[in-house]
Parts: structure tokens; C-alpha cells; sequence
């Protein structure tokens, strides 16, 4: 098994390499070929280790592949852990790369640098693999900085941009914060356990638990509870959540193959995925997965408001994945890992087929992307046109729908919950739901419905995108609507995950709900009468209502609310806070310790200063050095004399 | 009969003189090479007085070492002060003082 899993983690790398290094030597078609097949090999192997894992039932996997260094007992290692978590994370991973290096062949065409782009997307699906296949802490680490560094370079991929190089050092920076998190989490740990192994860590949760540590004087804090919200605290990072989330939107700057990829479908999922493996530890930290909750509800609802005022396509639905990861957190707070896992595995397939579809209307309208210039494009692109409905009815939970069974399932999950906050964070997923409804129909109504905004050149142009483009649309959007089905049972109710999640039986809520699920059937009929559905249908009665029925309306409802209107545009002003306040005070900070710490001590008392006082000395000294022989010996005589003294009389 | 004393006075009479000649000269750089010479002469009175007191003849040798030793010495120094005198114009102490810091 191990050579399997070898193959899956290196052919992308592999590829990458030669797509990367060799790319202008083996030419365009090459590279993507290449690529293509590597992921293609990867998906096709992750899909036989899930199966093998599932219907077979083989058992999980944990073995070390290759000891890197034994420092003081603690053993560094690459390692994979392959239960059917990971495997389920690894095939939806290489699925939508696979759909992504498909589409990327029509929507990069004409781009110069093809190869370098076909290289670094193969390049993230190895570190995506690699973290999400790791069986130790370093590994994750290093997988999730690997993908950290791609999303830069992707985000920054039109580096002439001036505007991409900021998005991506912005994306770089605020990871950097979260990362810092992150690794003093990881340092907790090893600190107090002396493993970086999963196994070995998870053994010792109970004890880690009673183990008390002190931050500020006389504060005592559960070393467990430090260790998971500094680890969460990478995940607010990576997965964009509240007040880490300014980054994600900005990513829209890179080419929207990889905001579909990375951006929406794989790595922002990778906190969500780190929680969910972690689960052995977060469970036992009630305070974390309050934390975890608090903070998943706030970024559920309040990023979704942002969604409805934003005009550039591709923000609305970069907002819509802020709010559905929002979601997804939001389960992990709950102990409801399984849902929050189920949501990621559903939302990873109709966001993707949400963004290529909207690059798909991007390359239609030649690099246009302001929704207020679409309208009525529903009879140029038909294929467009139906997997965005299919995405769309997917995203507001429509009954039956992959996002349906996912996220009722979650809001349930999060209703049930019982710890501190989980009031507020059911309102906020509840609320969201509405929102949610809104802002996606918002978008497709004012793109696809309506009058024609377009400008008559570009009509005159306007056609189906080609194949490539539209066949992974497709391609992701059949699991948009089927996957639930099969995979709610096991994945919710059943035991799919294994020892792989591990729940509290006090905290299981999943398993509360468990005891109503009679197959997807009964799901869905409990599903039309609740309270989520009526919502999502307001949403989109509202949503067809002021944009197509009255467009009056929302310019007006502008105008009268104009404080508000400009609270949300400049979205909750955090962009004002990292970009204005923080550089200011710490320009600031630095200029001060600069003048005091720098100028005046180092270099004034400490550099300067001990040059003065030597010189100081040696003009004192310099006149007792005559030049005139007679001086020189006479201090010899007096010297000698000296000596001479101390040698007879004072020894 | 002169005693040890005697001979040990004298030479530490030289001595002090030298020793003065070379703090008081403010002219000229031969006499303070005389002085330095003057020095090793008394010191090989000391030499002479006790090698007869103690009826060893170790000091005597000694003392034509110092003498060699001094021989050589003085026409070095003298050789370093014609050279100079021929870059300075001048073999004035007063004026030599270029090693002043």
C-alpha cells in the first residue's frame, strides 16, 4: 500500500517538476498532458484507496515513510495516515484539481505563461496531498505552508499587476499571522506530549488535558484548550475566518482556475480538514470548540452580507465561500466534525463548478467581470447557464441537492448543540441561510436574467465557451446534485469515519439527530418543512423580486441607507484596519524604538559612545608619549626600578 | 685596603651619573650614547669587584663579553646616527621627536 500511496503524493510533484523546470522544452500541449496525467494517476489511486478503505473495508494505514531526524527523542518524519478520512479528502482533492487542469486548458489559451501555471497547479495538489496525508505534525506543517506558497505564487500569477502582487503579499501576510498561531500550537504540544505523531498526541489528549498552563501571572489555562486555539488559530488563517478572512477576497486577483481550486474547494478547507483530524483533542477542550463556534457563526453571516452589496462576480462568490466555511466551522464548534467534513466534501464540488462557471462567463465577455454590465446571458450560454442553476440551487440547500442534505444536516447539528454560544451560532447559520439565498440568486439573476447590460460589441462576440471549459462544469456538477444521496447515511449517521473522528458521547449531537434518520427519503421530507427551506425560499423571492421584478428598488434601498450601504462596501472596514491602521502603528512602533532603541542607545550610547570614550582615553594617555628618548628611559629606569623593588622588598 | 663596598660605590656612583646624564641631555644624542656606555662600564666594575672579592673568574669573562657586546653596539648606534643626522640635518634630542603620539 505504501508504494500506492507514494505514486499518489509524487506523480503531481513529478509533474509539476517537469511542467516548472522543462515546461518551454516539452512545449505547451506537453505540459498539460503531463500534468493532466499525474493528477489524473492520483485521482484514479486516491478513488482505489477509498474504495479499498470503504466498501472493502481495509484498515487504515499509519506507517512512516522515511525518518528525516531523531533530535532528543523526538523523531521528525514523513509519515502518511490514511483512514478514510484522508482518503475521502484525497479523492475530493484530486477530483476538482483534475476538473480545474481540464478547464485551465481553455481558459489559459492565450496566456504566456501556460506551463508555468500548469506546473504550479500540480504543484499544490502534492502539498495539498501531503497535508492532508500526513501522520504528524511537521508534515502538516509543511504541507500547509507548501500550499500557502502556491496560493501566493497562483494569487500573483499576472505578476505585472500591480494589484495581484498586493493581493498576494496580502494573502502571504495574513497567513503569516495565522501560521504563527499555528506553529506556537504545535509547539504546545510537542512541549507537553514530546511527539509530533498523531497516534502518540491523541494517546495523551486526557492527559494533556489536566495539565494547566501559565500564560500571564496567576491565569491558569488547560495546556489542551492553549494548544487547540492556537492550532484554530491556523485554521482561522488558511481557512479565512473572521477577522483572518481579508485575505480571501483579494485572491480573486489570481486567475480563476485556481480561485476554484485553491480558493474555494481545497486549501481554504485545510483548517477545516485540520480540526476535523484533531478532533481527539479539540473534544476534550470545551473552551476551544466554543471558540471554534463563536467564531464559524459570525463568519457564516456577517461575510454573507458582504456577498450581496459586491459587484465583481467572482468576489460574490468569494464571499459566498467565506460564509460557507463560516458553515463548515461552525459544525466543527458543534463536535459535529462529520457534518462540518460532509459539507466541505459537497461545497468543495459546487463552489468549484460556482467559480469555472463564472470564469466561464468571464472568458464569454472577455475578461469583464462587473455583474452590472452582464444580464440576459442565460440564451448565449446554455451549458453555463444550467450547471450555475445546478451550483446555485446546490449553494441555498434546494431539497435533494448535494448542498441540501449537507447543510440541513449541519444547521440541525448546530440547533442541538448545547455549549456556550451555540444560541448565537444557530441564529447566525439560520439567518445565513437567508443570506445565502440572496446574494447567489442576487448574482445569477443580474448575470444570466434580465435586460441585456452588455455593450453590442461584446454581444457580438458572445458564444458557449469550448469544451474543456464546459465539460468539468458538467463534471462537477452531477456530484453537486447526486453525492448526497449515497453519503449522507454513512457519512452523518453510519460509522464511515471510523476511529478517524472521535466524539465525546456527551457531545455527540450528530448522533442525536441520528435517531430520526430513517434514508435520505425521510431526510428530505423533514427537510421541506423546516424552517431552513422557507428561509432560502425568502431569499430567493427577494433576490427575484428586486432584481428582476423591481431593479428600482435596490438603488433606492442604496440611496436611503447610504451609511450602511458603505459600512458593507467597505466591508466592515477590516480592509481599513490591515491595510491603514496596523502598517500605521506599527510603522509607528518601529519608528519609536528605531529613534529611542536604535539611534539613540545602540548607536549613540553603545556604538558611539564607547568610540568617544576610548578616544577620550587615549588623548589623556597620548601626552605622556613625548617622543623624547630621554622620556622612554626614563620611565625604563623607573620601571625597572619598580620591579626591582616589588621583586627584593615586597614579594 | 679597600673593601667590597668601596669598589660597589664607585660603581654605583657611575651608574647614577649615567643614568642623570641620560634624563639631564637635552642636546645631543652622543652623549646620550655615552651615558649607555658609561652604564655597562659600571656594571662590569660590579662584575670585576666581586669576581677578585669572591676569587671567581666567571665575572671577569663576563665582563669581555659586555665589552664586545658594547664594542658592537656603539658602532651600530653611531651608524644609526649618521644616517640620521643625514635625513634630520640635525642630532638634536630636543628635535627628535617623531614618536610623539
Amino acid at each position: 500500500m505504501e508504494s500506492i500511496y507514494l505514486t499518489i503524493v509524487l506523480t503531481p510533484l513529478a509533474a509539476a517538476i517537469l511542467a516548472g523546470f522543462f515546461g518551454r522544452l516539452i512545449g505547451r500541449s506537453w505540459s498539460h498532458r503531463l500534468t493532466i496525467s499525474g493528477v489524473g494517476v492520483a485521482f484514479a489511486l486516491s478513488v482505489y484507496v477509498l474504495k479499498g478503505l470503504w466498501l472493502d473495508g481495509n484498515p487504515a494505514y499509519n506507517g512512516s515513510v522515511y525518518t528525516w531526524m531523531v533530535s532528543g527523542g523526538v523523531h521528525l518524519e514523513v509519515g502518511f495516515l490514511v483512514d478514510r478520512l484522508t482518503a475521502l479528502m484525497m479523492t475530493v482533492v484530486t477530483f476538482v484539481s483534475l476538473m480545474v487542469h481540464i478547464y485551465t486548458i481553455g481558459y489559459m489559451k492565450d496566456d504566456p505563461g501556460y506551463q508555468r501555471f500548469f506546473s504550479y497547479i500540480s504543484l499544490f495538489t502534492f502539498a495539498m496531498l501531503m497535508l492532508v496525508m500526513a501522520n504528524n505534525f511537521l508534515q502538516l506543517f509543511f504541507g500547509w505552508e507548501a500550499v500557502g506558497v502556491v496560493s501566493y505564487l497562483l494569487i500573483g500569477f499576472w505578476y505585472t499587476r500591480p494589484t495581484a502582487i498586493f493581493a498576494n503579499m496580502k494573502a502571504f501576510l495574513v497567513n503569516r499571522v495565522g501560521d504563527f498561531g499555528f506553529l506556537l500550537g504545535i509547539a504546545t504540544i510537542l512541549m507537553y506530549t514530546g511527539s509530533l505523531d498523531y497516534a502518540e498526541v491523541f494517546g495523551m489528549a486526557g492527559q494533556l488535558q489536566r495539565e494547566t498552563i501559565e500564560i500571564f501571572d496567576g491565569r491558569v489555562w488547560s495546556a489542551l484548550s492553549v494548544a487547540c486555539i492556537l492550532l484554530f488559530v491556523g485554521a482561522m488563517g488558511k481557512s479565512a475566518q473572521m477577522p483572518l478572512h481579508v485575505w480571501l477576497p483579494d485572491s480573486m486577483e489570481g486567475p480563476t482556475p485556481i480561485s476554484a481550486l485553491i480558493h474555494a474547494a481545497t486549501m481554504v478547507t485545510a483548517g477545516v480538514f485540520m480540526v476535523a483530524r484533531m478532533s481527539p483533542l479539540f473534544e476534550y477542550s470545551e473552551a476551544a470548540l466554543s471558540f471554534v463556534l463563536v467564531i464559524g457563526a459570525t463568519t457564516a453571516l456577517f461575510t454573507g452580507f458582504l456577498g450581496v452589496v459586491q459587484t465583481d462576480i467572482k468576489r460574490v462568490v468569494a464571499y459566498s465561500t467565506l460564509s460557507q466555511l463560516g458553515y463548515m466551522t461552525c459544525a466543527l464548534g458543534a463536535s459535529a466534525y462529520a457534518a462540518g467534513i460532509f459539507h466541505l466534501g459537497t461545497h468543495a464540488f459546487f463552489k468549484a463548478l460556482l467559480f469555472l462557471a463564472a470564469g466561464s462567463v468571464i472568458i464569454a465577455l472577455h475578461h469583464e467581470q462587473d455583474i452590472r454590465r452582464m444580464g440576459g446571458l442565460r440564451k448565449y450560454l446554455p451549458i453555463t447557464y444550467w450547471t450555475s442553476l445546478v451550483g446555485s440551487l446546490a449553494l441555498i440547500g434546494f431539497p435533494g441537492s448535494a448542498g441540501f442534505f449537507s447543510k440541513d444536516a449541519l444547521i440541525e447539528a448546530v440547533g442541538h448543540a448545547s455549549r456556550a454560544g451555540s444560541g448565537y451560532a444557530y441564529f447566525c447559520v439560520l439567518t445565513g441561510v437567508f443570506v445565502t439565498a440572496l446574494y447567489s440568486f442576487r448574482m445569477f439573476f443580474l448575470v444570466f436574467h434580465g435586460k441585456e447590460r452588455t455593450d453590442e460589441h461584446t454581444r457580438e462576440h458572445l458564444h458557449e465557451s469550448p469544451w474543456v471549459v464546459t465539460l468539468p462544469l458538467v463534471m462537477l456538477a452531477i456530484p453537486s446534485v447526486i453525492i448526497g444521496w449515497p453519503m449522507i447515511g454513512p457519512m452523518l449517521f453510519g460509522d464511515f469515519f471510523g476511529d478517524a473522528i472521535f466524539v465525546l458521547p456527551a457531545n455527540d449531537v450528530l448522533a442525536a439527530i441520528g435517531t430520526d434518520y430513517h434514508g435520505p427519503l425521510g431526510f428530505l421530507l423533514h427537510g421541506l418543512m423546516s424552517p431552513v427551506l422557507l428561509l432560502a425560499a425568502a431569499g430567493v423571492v427577494v433576490a427575484w423580486y428586486l432584481y428582476l421584478r423591481r431593479p428600482d428598488i435596490p438603488a433606492a434601498i442604496r440611496n436611503r441607507f447610504a451609511a450602511l450601504h458603505g459600512f458593507l462596501m467597505s466591508k466592515y472596514h477590516f480592509d481599513t484596519l490591515v491595510e491603514k491602521w496596523i502598517p500605521r502603528g506599527s510603522t509607528g512602533l518601529g519608528n519609536l524604538l528605531w529613534r529611542i532603541g536604535d539611534v539613540t542607545l545602540i548607536d549613540g550610547a553603545a556604538v558611539n559612545g564607547s568610540a568617544r570614550v576610548v578616544g577620550w582615553v587615549a588623548s589623556v594617555v597620548r601626552q605622556i608619549q613625548t617622543g623624547y628618548l630621554y622620556t622612554y628611559a626614563f620611565a625604563m629606569i623607573i620601571g625597572l626600578a619598580t620591579l626591582i623593588f616589588w621583586v627584593l622588598y615586597l614579594r | 685596603m679597600l673593601t667590597l663596598a668601596n669598589y660597589l660605590s664607585v660603581s654605583a656612583v657611575l651608574f647614577s651619573v649615567s643614568v642623570a646624564g641620560i634624563f639631564l641631555n637635552r642636546k645631543n644624542v652622543i652623549l646620550l650614547l655615552m651615558c649607555i656606555e658609561l652604564m655597562l662600564l659600571s656594571v662590569n666594575f660590579n662584575f670585576i669587584a666581586f669576581s677578585r672579592f669572591l676569587g671567581n673568574t666567571d665575572g671577569q669573562i663576563f665582563v669581555f663579553f659586555i665589552l664586545t657586546v658594547a664594542a658592537a653596539e656603539a658602532a651600530i648606534g653611531l651608524a644609526i646616527l649618521v644616517v640620521l643626522f643625514r635625513s634630520k640635518r640635525t642630532i638634536n634630542v630636543e628635535d627628535l621627536d617623531v614618536m610623539k603620539g
